[in-house]
Parts: structure tokens; C-alpha cells; sequence
């Protein structure tokens, strides 16, 4: 294995990161109250990765005896986590004080799980995603049961430790199979030998498991009874973390898997798939949110149906499908972020104070807040001329285009009665009042993180080309 | 610097924010007034610069489109937020932030312990803002969201003190009629964009101009197009059928009235013309209605013009008939001289607005033309800068209005015939009686004000100088466009100014017969013996007979009348379209088909999918077990799919 100066180079946003959790555990152990460097730390380094990623957009290099590629949409993906990673750790520095979890651990945690992000964008093996995703979800395994005093936290952190054990079984099992089809698992040799593997039961058996084992982690249903749960209980924080970046990496995951397989062949065998996931995260999180009473269940469900709006472009498989769902990413996390670091700035010390009923006058009490929460909203129902209506009209444009038009009217049939949860909230706090008082923990950093994902919430709306002429030009 | 042309849009819009967002809290007029106007004043040096700078360089070189960054892409559909530099844009980003810089400092003065300083200062930035890029955009979309952005602050503007009695209603009231008119006018120009997207696949001037200028699209195309865009162009710029909101719109406060509705939006429908002058040109028929619909709304607010007596309402109408003469001079091809009367028409109508303003402040809010007279000795610069703006807009050599209406009357006459000349020359005629018949009852004559209680004052500094910039401005702002038969061929700067942006359409248009410089010279002498005329009488019947304009109101009561209450066209407008459109959508449309179809589909839905909802989340138990059960569920099924397909 030989690294030539390129190599390094293009490699440096995975090596920075490795090199930066090195050195977070250092620190932990040397100094005393580390806690209280390592969130800005944290939120230099990453913000360092994400600068790094960016300018090294036009580097691509097969590193690591082929199994790992950089530059191109890998580093708009690595760009992503890292960037997404980053206001995550702005919005925990005072939350994570007021849950009284205030450890070095946590931005570990978050770092280390950004490494595994990382490993699966840029795999061109199974073993690579599989490491990757590995080392995500044991962190996030740990993170979510991170409140260990709390019992609903501990229990997210189990159940999630269950159901993801068992959908990574399923996984495993799958990449037997493929390695029994193919003798490889390396995404080059199955490119090579995809005429005569597209007929095998093996292999095609061997995808489908592990597509069903990235669904469980994109939240698509029916593998999604997990979410409400682990999102509801998991710290707020981290809730953020784990519905946005987390589950762009499993959408990296399927882009990688997808694109030889369907370079070969179109329309992809598993289209119908995919559609039936799609078709059924959408409507089932749409209709089940209207129920819900808890915020953050709430946008539990609406992260299941975001998952099946960004479905389709992957079942539509074009060019604008891929790039759409890319954008519908970065829309996405940003959009999530605003919104759970709204939640965990209102959140009470004891951790209630997430139902929709303790948001009752809001816009009367707190207009800042309340007025970014309302345009966080708008933003995720998708109404112009925020980041969200953009990221939706890719998607949809995509399906129309592959010639499944179907799908684009259930979208947005389902964006139609989301529309409906996602206004009530605004409702709720700019109609209803009550003369209990909110109280708002006072914190800078989390308020500069919120205010850079509604600002890029903005951006994306206004100039969505910029956005998709860059994530088009890495194609 | 030309890259800079970015600047002259942002400031405006960062002024805007500063003043909106702070201005409450800012409290201190002075620095309101000063960021206000120092936006503006910044945008206008920096246009300035551009403007020297294309001068340096080659005729046909001026041309340079700055793209900022994509905004809208979609297949074929390509927006970027791009803005165009070429003498035409840049001509008018002159006249609009020199005008609005003047109209920013007056206002300092003007709204002085308005509750709502801060607040006028922002929306008169937000307008700058939004004119700026319908201005200098590259596309139709941006030059649609400028076109948008205008009707909003001039709804904002118009309706400023809404808390105010207007006539019979509210400003709100007559701000929302400008908002609704508008509406009419912006659905055809949207229907004509759609045709142009259809027809070229593109909505960027430079892509649609090129392929018109290939041909082979068939002229009924052009028609819909240019009718269409002409439709909007009617509302935005007060012609027939969609004037009726501009007199309306004197509600707002009168710097207001000066920028937006004299100086520059309203003629935002003209510079669109001009600007899609090659479509225009391929379009003879529509060209034809344009000038025939200019005219006629010339001549129709001219005559409405000689029996009003609100001081500002005289002026609105003279505003309605000058912005006909422009598009009379768009249908018959003299784009120049249009474009060449926007501007003179900015710095006269202007200054006669901010005068009236001055006229207003010194009379304590009177507005009623019968309750002056004399003023002349109480506030002479006021008085002064006035009788320039009126002179001006009569037509008399060698103030400005004279070189851009006589242009315009010399092409009528050229390009369409002795009709529209002499239909021309009768407007001006008018115009001329209804300003010295403004300019004799406010400033000349007895005071017929209640002198114990009024005290007509002068106004300060900060509004004079605006007025004496602009009176300058009024007097020399003709010698760009002195006609060739004074000047030599090649004399006429503004000509050769523009000529490269109107090229294009000018060799598409016929070529009319050579005419002798003796009938050229004879019809101006006409029509510049009528304009004074016109004012000698003026003076005399409101000077010296009062009895005869008395006497002639009585012997002719039924067309006085039908004059004075503008030919009843609001009260048919009302009868005939709005009545019966109030009436279905309250009967048939909300009453019946809103809640009891729609409402009851809606609702009945919506319970539907609650209830539904309210089932099925009972699947989510918050047992563990269950939930692995469910996917594996999915994944048998997910079997069978597969064993089946195989």
C-alpha cells in the first residue's frame, strides 16, 4: 500500500478528523474540565474539515488499495456531515449542560461518528461501508443513552441497540450472499461482472437484504418503529445529529450501492422496491404525525416521511434524481437542525416541555424564537421560497421525468397533509396562549448555530441553481 | 466599475434593512434620513462612474451583463440573477437614483415628526431596491420580481398613512385599488412571458432578442406577445383601461407621489416597451394600438386635467397624459424620444410634485387649488422652482420638456400621420392651460385663504434645494436631445446615446419618406405658438375674467360635469365589472361552492385522515419484540416479491 503526495492530500478532511479525535482524547484525559474547550474545539475542527472537503472538491484519489474514494460527491458528502456535525455541536455546548451531561465523552462520541459517515460516503467496498457504518452506530448507540439518569433516554439507547442489531444481521447476511455471487466485495468487480450477475438470485437476494438494512437506518417504513421512540428519548442534541447527518450517510450508503447496478441497467430491478418504501414512508409519517402531541415526535414521523420524499429520487434513478436527493440532504439537515435546536433551547432543565402545548404563545413571549420556528416550518412543508419547496420540486421533477408521474402526485398528496402538522405548531403559538412562562436558557452558541441553518435554509431557497449547478458539476 | 453595478442594488436594500429592522429603535431622524439617502446618493455616484465608463468605450462595445449567481434552474429554464449594462439601463439607473436621492433629502424634510419616519424611509429604499433590478435585470423573471416589487412598496406607500381619510374612503382603500389594478395588468404580462418561454424557450433578453432577430417565428406571435406585455405595461403605467388607480394614489404622502408616481415607476411600462423594442417592432399591428391607446389616454386626461381642483390631482392627471405621449412615441417607433421624454418628464413632474408638496406644507395640508392664490410672495423659491416645472412641461423653448415633446409630436407626424400630430399638439395645448390655470389660482392673484388662521411660510432648506436642483435640472436636461436640423446631423446626444440599443428594432421598422426640415420647423412653430397661446388665456381667464371661466362651466354644465367627475369612469368600472363580480363571489362562489363544497370536502377529509391517524399510531406499543416482528415482517414480504420476480 503506497500513498503518493495526492493521496494525503485528498485524504486530509478523513485524516484531520482521525487525527482531531486523537487528540480530543488526549485532552480529555490531561486536562481538568476538558468539557468545557472541547465544544469549540469540536466545532473548529470540524468547521476546518468542512472547509478542507470543499476546496479539495476537485481532488479525487482511490486510496487504501482501492476500497476508498475522495473528491467529487464524496466530498460535498463529507462537506455535509461535517458541516452538519459542526452546528450540532454548537447547539449541544450549552444543552448538554442543562441536561446535565456536560462530558468530554460526548464530542468523542459525535466525532467518532462523524469519522464513520465519512468511511461510508467515500466506500468502494462492502467491508468499507460496513466499518463505517459500524462505527456510526455504535456511537450513536452511546449517545442516545448518553442521559444514563434518564429513563427514557436509556431506553432509546436500548431499543435502538436491538432493532439496529438485528437490521445489521440482515445487512451482514446480505453480504455474504453478494461475496458467495461475486467472490469480491469490492463495487468494481460487481460493475465488471454485472451482465451475469443481474440474472443471479444470489445477488440480487444479497442487495435487497442490504438495501433493507440501509432502509432501517434512513428510517423508511416498514423498518422505521425505532425512530419515534430513540427520538423522542434521545437527548435533543443528538436527536439532531441523528436524523440529519446520520441519515445521510445512509443515504450515501445506497447511492454507492445503487450506481454501478444501475449504470448497467434501467429501469433498476429494484425500483418497485424502492417506490413501495417511498409510497409508504410518506403517507404513513404524514398521517401519523397529525396525531402526535410531542414535538419531537412529532418531527420523528416527519423525518420518516422526508426519508420517503428523497426515496424517489433514488427509485427514479436519473441524473436529477440523484442530485435532488443530494440537495434534499443538505435541505433536510438544515432545516432539522433549525428546528431540534429551536426544541432544545425551549426544552426545561428536567427535559419536558417538547409538547405542542407548552408552545402555546410563543410568538407573544419569545418572537425571536418564534419566528424562526415558524419559518423553520415553513421551510420543512416545503413552501417557497425556503430551502425545503426546492428540495421536493427536484425530487418530484425527477419521478415525472423516469416516467413514474404516480409517484410525484402521492408526494405530493402526502406534502399536502403534512402541510397541516407542521402549521399547527404556528398555530399553536401565534393563536393559542397562556399565561405560563417560558423559559429560555440564554445561549449564544446555540443560537449562532440555528441562525446558520436558517440562513442557509434561506440561501437554498433563494439561489437554489448555485446549489444544484455545484452538486451537478461533481457528476 | 462596472462590475460594481451589484452595489447600486444592494445598498438600497441594506438601507432598507438598517431602517426596517431598526429604525424603531434608532429614534434619531436625522440618522434615519441620512442612511436612507445616503443609499441612494452612493448608488447614484456609483452609476455615475458606470456611466463615464461606458462613454470611454466604443459605441458598440456598451454592452455588459454582470452575472451575480444562478437563481432558477430547470432544463431549459435558466435565471441567473444577472444585470445588464447598456446605455439604456444605465440611463435609467441614472434618472432613478439622481431623482430618488433628491426625493430621499426632500423627504428629510418633508415626513420631519412623522411618527412613521422610519418606516418611510425603509419602503422608499425597498423601492429603489426593487426599481434597480427591473431596471438593470437580464430576464424577464428578474425584471418581473423588480416589476412586483415596485406595485408592493407602492402599495405600501400609497396607503403609508393609513389611518387617513381620503375623499370618500380610506388610503387603504386607494391603495389597495392600485394594488388590484395592477394585479389586471401583472396577469398579462405574466401570460405574455409564458408565450415568450413557449415560443423562444428562454426568458434572457439576450437569448429571445437573438433568435427574433433570426426570424422565421410568424408575426400573429409577436402579436400575442407584444399585446400582452403591453396589457401589463397599461397597468403599471396609468393608460386606458387601467389608469384609474394613479389619481387614487395621491393619497400617499407627495414624495411618494413625486418618485413613484411621476418620476420612475410608472414609467417602468414604457422602459419595458423599449426594452423588448425588437419585439415591438416585429409586431406593426400592436405598435399601431400602443400609439393609438397612448393618444387617447393623452388627450382623455389632458381635458379631466382643466377642471379639477385637488393640486395633486391636476398633477396626476398631467402625469397619466404625459406617460401617453411616451407610449406614443413607443407606437411609432421614436423609442428614443420616449425614453428622452421619461427623463425629461422625471425632472419636471418631480419638481412640480415636490413644489406642490411645499405648497401643501406651508398651507397646512390644503390641497384645494380655490383656497390659494397669491402664494407668490410668501414662498418665493417654491414659486419660482414651479413656474420652471411649468413652463417646462408646456413646451416652451429652451426648457427641457420643448426638445422631448417636439420630438415626440415630429415623429407622430413622420411615422403616422397628420392626425396623431394634430391630436398630439391639442394635448399640449391643454397641458399648457391646465398648468398656467394651476399656476395662476395657487400663486398669482388675491389670497383666498382665511388669513387669520392660515399663514402661508416657505419651507426650509433641506425641501428649497431639492427643488432648485431639480428646477435646473428642467431647464438644461433638453440640450442632450437637441433635434438634428439645430444641431447637425449627429447633434442629438441623447440619439446617439441609445441608437445602438435601439438599433435592432429600428432596421426592422419601415422606412418612412425623407420630409423637408420646412415642415419640421413649421409644425414645431405651431405647436409652440399654441402651447403659449394656451397660457396667455390661461392667465387671462384666471387672472383678469374670472367671470368667463365661471360662465363657461354654466353654459356647458352637462360636459363641466362630465369633466370634473372624470368621465364617471370609476362609476362604471364599478357598475359594470366590480358589482357584479362582488355579487357572484359572495352568492355563488363563498356562500355556496367555498363552504359547502370546498369546505365541507376539505373538512370532511381531514376528519377522515385524523381519525385514521389516530388508529394506526396506535401500532406504534413502544414494545421492542413488536417492532422486530413488523420489520420482519417487511422483510418476508419483501421475499416473496423477489422470488416472484426472479
Amino acid at each position: 500500500m503506497t500513498f503518493t503526495v495526492h493521496d494525503l492530500i485528498s485524504l486530509s478532511p478523513v485524516l484531520l478528523i482521525g487525527v482531531g479525535i486523537l487528540a480530543t482524547l488526549i485532552i480529555e484525559m490531561l486536562v481538568k474540565e476538558s468539557e468545557k474547550i472541547l465544544g469549540w474545539f469540536t466545532f473548529v475542527l470540524l468547521l476546518s474539515v468542512a472547509y478542507l472537503s470543499l476546496i479539495l472538491l476537485d481532488h479525487t484519489a482511490l486510496v487504501f488499495e482501492d476500497k476508498f474514494l475522495t473528491g467529487g460527491r464524496v466530498n460535498i458528502f463529507f462537506f455535509l456531515f461535517s458541516f452538519g456535525a459542526a452546528v450540532v455541536s454548537l447547539l449541544s455546548m450549552e444543552y448538554i449542560k442543562k441536561a446535565g451531561i456536560h462530558f468530554g465523552e460526548y464530542y468523542i462520541m459525535l466525532l467518532s461518528s462523524v469519522l464513520g459517515m465519512m468511511l461510508i460516503s467515500g466506500a468502494t467496498d462492502f467491508i468499507m461501508i460496513f466499518i463505517g457504518l459500524e462505527q456510526m452506530s455504535v456511537c450513536f448507540y452511546v449517545l442516545a443513552g448518553f442521559n444514563r439518569r434518564n429513563e427514557r433516554s436509556l431506553e432509546a439507547a436500548l431499543k435502538y441497540f436491538l432493532l439496529g442489531s438485528f437490521a445489521t444481521g440482515f445487512l451482514v447476511f446480505g453480504l455474504g450472499l453478494i461475496y458467495g455471487a461475486v467472490g469480491s466485495l469490492s463495487i468494481t468487480e460487481i460493475v465488471i461482472g454485472y451482465e451475469t450477475l443481474k440474472t443471479s438470485p444470489l445477488f440480487l437476494t444479497g442487495t435487497l437484504l442490504f438495501i433493507i438494512g440501509f432502509s432501517f437506518k434512513i428510517a423508511a417504513v416498514p423498518f422505521h418503529m425505532w425512530v419515534p421512540d430513540v427520538y423522542q428519548g434521545a437527548p435533543t442534541s443528538v436527536t439532531a445529529l441523528m436524523s440529519t447527518t446520520g441519515k445521510a450517510a445512509a443515504f450515501s450508503a445506497l447511492i454507492i450501492i445503487f450506481s454501478p447496478i444501475i449504470q448497467a441497467a434501467y429501469p433498476s430491478f429494484f425500483t418497485p422496491v424502492i417506490s413501495v418504501l417511498a409510497v409508504l414512508s410518506m403517507l404513513y409519517g404524514s398521517i401519523v404525525a397529525i396525531s402526535q402531541n410531542d414535538l419531537k415526535r412529532m418531527l420523528a414521523y416527519s423525518s420518516i416521511a422526508h426519508a420517503g420524499y428523497m426515496l424517489i429520487g433514488l427509485a427514479a434513478w436519473n441524473e436529477k434524481g440523484v442530485s435532488g436527493v443530494i440537495f434534499y440532504l443538505v435541505a433536510y439537515t438544515f432545516m432539522n437542525l433549525a428546528a431540534f435546536g429551536l426544541i432544545s433551547l425551549i426544552e426545561k432543565r428536567d427535559l419536558r416541555g417538547t409538547e405542542f402545548s407548552d408552545y402555546k404563545g410563543l410568538g407573544f413571549k419569545q418572537p425571536v424564537l418564534a419566528g424562526l420556528m415558524a419559518l423553520t416550518m415553513f421551510a420543512l412543508s416545503g413552501i417557497p421560497p425556503f430551502a425545503g419547496f426546492f428540495g421536493k420540486y427536484y425530487v418530484f421533477l425527477s419521478a415525472i421525468e423516469a416516467g413514474m408521474t404516480w409517484l410525484a402526485i402521492v408526494g405530493v398528496i402526502s406534502s399536502v397533509i403534512s402541510v397541516y402538522f407542521y402549521l399547527r405548531l404556528i398555530v399553536v403559538m401565534y393563536f393559542d396562549n397562556s399565561d405560563e412562562i417560558v423559559m429560555v436558557t440564554p445561549s449564544t452558541s446555540a443560537m449562532l448555530g440555528i441562525m446558520i441553518s436558517v440562513l442557509l435554509i434561506i440561501i437554498m431557497g433563494v439561489a437554489p441553481g448555485s446549489i444544484i449547478n455545484l452538486i451537478n458539476s461533481t457528476f | 466599475m462596472i462590475d460594481l453595478i451589484y452595489l447600486t442594488v444592494l445598498l438600497p436594500l441594506i438601507g432598507f434593512a438598517i431602517n426596517g429592522l431598526l429604525g424603531p429603535k434608532i429614534k434619531n431622524e436625522k440618522v434615519i434620513g441620512v442612511i436612507g439617502s445616503g443609499a441612494v446618493g452612493i448608488s447614484f455616484l456609483i452609476s455615475l462612474g458606470i456611466f463615464f465608463e461606458l462613454l470611454g468605450k466604443p459605441a458598440a462595445e456598451r454592452h455588459f451583463i454582470v452575472n451575480l449567481f444562478q437563481w432558477i434552474k430547470v432544463d431549459y429554464l435558466n435565471i441567473p440573477i444577472g444585470y445588464q449594462v447598456d446605455p439604456l439601463s444605465i440611463l435609467m439607473a441614472l434618472v432613478v437614483t439622481g431623482v430618488g436621492f433628491v426625493i430621499h433629502v426632500y423627504s428629510i424634510g418633508y415626513m420631519h415628526g412623522d411618527k412613521g419616519f422610519w418606516r418611510f424611509f425603509a419602503y422608499l429604499n425597498l423601492f429603489i431596491f426593487a426599481m434597480m433590478n427591473l431596471i438593470l435585470a437580464d430576464n424577464f423573471v428578474l425584471l418581473f420580481l423588480g416589476w412586483e416589487g415596485v406595485g408592493l412598496c407602492s402599495y405600501l406607500l400609497i396607503g403609508f398613512w393609513y389611518d387617513r381619510k381620503f375623499e370618500n374612503s380610506t388610503t387603504a382603500d386607494a391603495a389597495k385599488k392600485a394594488f388590484v389594478v395592477n394585479r389586471i395588468g401583472d396577469f398579462g404580462f405574466l401570460i405574455g412571458m409564458f408565450i415568450i418561454y413557449l415560443t423562444f424557450n428562454s426568458l434572457r433578453f439576450e437569448e429571445v432578442f437573438a433568435q427574433v432577430k433570426l426570424g422565421g417565428i410568424p408575426e400573429s406571435t409577436f402579436n400575442m406577445i407584444a399585446l400582452f406585455l403591453f396589457i401589463g405595461a397599461t397597468g403599471k403605467s396609468a393608460q386606458i383601461p387601467l389608469y384609474v388607480w394613479l389619481p387614487d394614489a395621491m393619497a400617499g404622502p407627495t414624495p411618494v407621489s413625486a418618485l413613484i408616481h411621476a418620476a420612475t415607476m410608472v414609467t417602468a411600462g414604457v422602459y419595458m416597451v423599449a426594452r423588448t423594442s425588437v419585439i415591438y417592432a416585429s409586431a406593426p399591428t400592436i405598435m399601431m394600438v400602443v400609439a393609438v391607446v397612448g393618444l387617447l389616454t393623452a388627450i382623455f386626461a389632458a381635458s379631466i386635467g382643466l377642471v379639477q381642483n385637488d393640486i395633486k390631482k391636476v398633477l396626476a392627471y398631467s402625469t397619466v397624459s404625459q406617460l401617453g405621449y411616451m407610449f406614443l412615441a413607443m407606437g411609432v417607433g421614436a423609442f428614443t424620444a420616449g425614453i428622452f421624454h421619461v427623463m425629461t418628464h422625471a425632472f419636471f413632474k418631480a419638481l412640480l410634485f415636490l413644489a406642490a408638496g411645499s405648497v401643501i406644507h406651508g398651507m397646512h395640508e390644503e390641497q384645494n387649488i380655490q383656497k390659494y392664490g397669491g402664494l407668490k410672495k410668501y414662498m418665493p423659491v417654491t414659486y419660482l422652482t414651479f413656474l420652471t416645472g411649468a413652463i417646462a412641461i408646456s413646451g416652451i423653448p429652451p426648457f427641457s420638456g420643448f426638445f422631448s415633446k417636439d420630438e415626440i409630436l415630429w415623429y407622430s407626424y413622420a411615422n403616422a400621420g397628420f392626425a396623431f400630430w394634430l391630436v398630439g399638439a391639442i394635448t399640449a395645448m391643454l397641458t399648457a392651460f391646465y398648468m398656467f390655470r394651476l399656476y395662476s389660482l395657487t400663486f398669482e392673484g388675491e389670497g383666498r385663504f382665511d388669513h387669520h388662521h392660515v399663514h402661508p411660510h416657505e419651507s426650509p432648506k433641506v425641501m428649497t434645494v431639492p427643488l432648485i436642483v431639480l428646477a435646473i435640472l428642467s431647464v438644461i436636461g433638453g440640450f442632450i436631445g437637441i433635434p438634428e436640423i439645430f444641431s447637425g446631423s449627429g447633434g442629438n446626444q441623447i440619439k446617439n446615446w441609445l441608437d445602438p440599443v435601439f438599433k435592432p428594432a429600428n432596421s426592422l421598422l419601415a422606412k418612412h419618406g425623407a420630409h423637408s426640415h420646412f415642415e419640421e420647423i413649421l409644425l414645431m412653430a405651431v405647436s409652440v405658438a399654441a402651447a403659449a397661446g394656451a397660457i396667455y388665456f390661461a392667465r387671462f381667464v384666471y387672472l383678469k375674467r374670472k367671470d368667463i371661466a365661471e360662465s363657461a362651466s354654466l353654459k356647458f354644465p352637462g360636459l363641466y360635469r362630465l369633466l370634473f367627475n372624470k368621465y364617471l369612469i370609476d362609476e362604471a368600472y364599478d357598475k359594470a365589472i366590480i358589482s357584479p363580480i362582488v355579487k357572484v363571489s359572495d352568492g355563488f362562489l363563498w356562500k355556496f361552492t367555498d363552504v359547502k363544497i370546498i369546505d365541507g370536502l376539505v373538512n370532511k377529509t381531514a376528519s377522515l385522515i385524523e381519525s385514521f391517524a389516530s388508529q394506526i399510531r396506535k401500532m406504534q406499543t413502544g414494545v421492542a419484540q413488536f417492532y422486530a416482528v413488523i420489520m420482519v415482517l417487511g422483510i418476508v414480504i419483501a421475499f416473496f416479491w423477489i422470488m416472484a420476480s426472479l
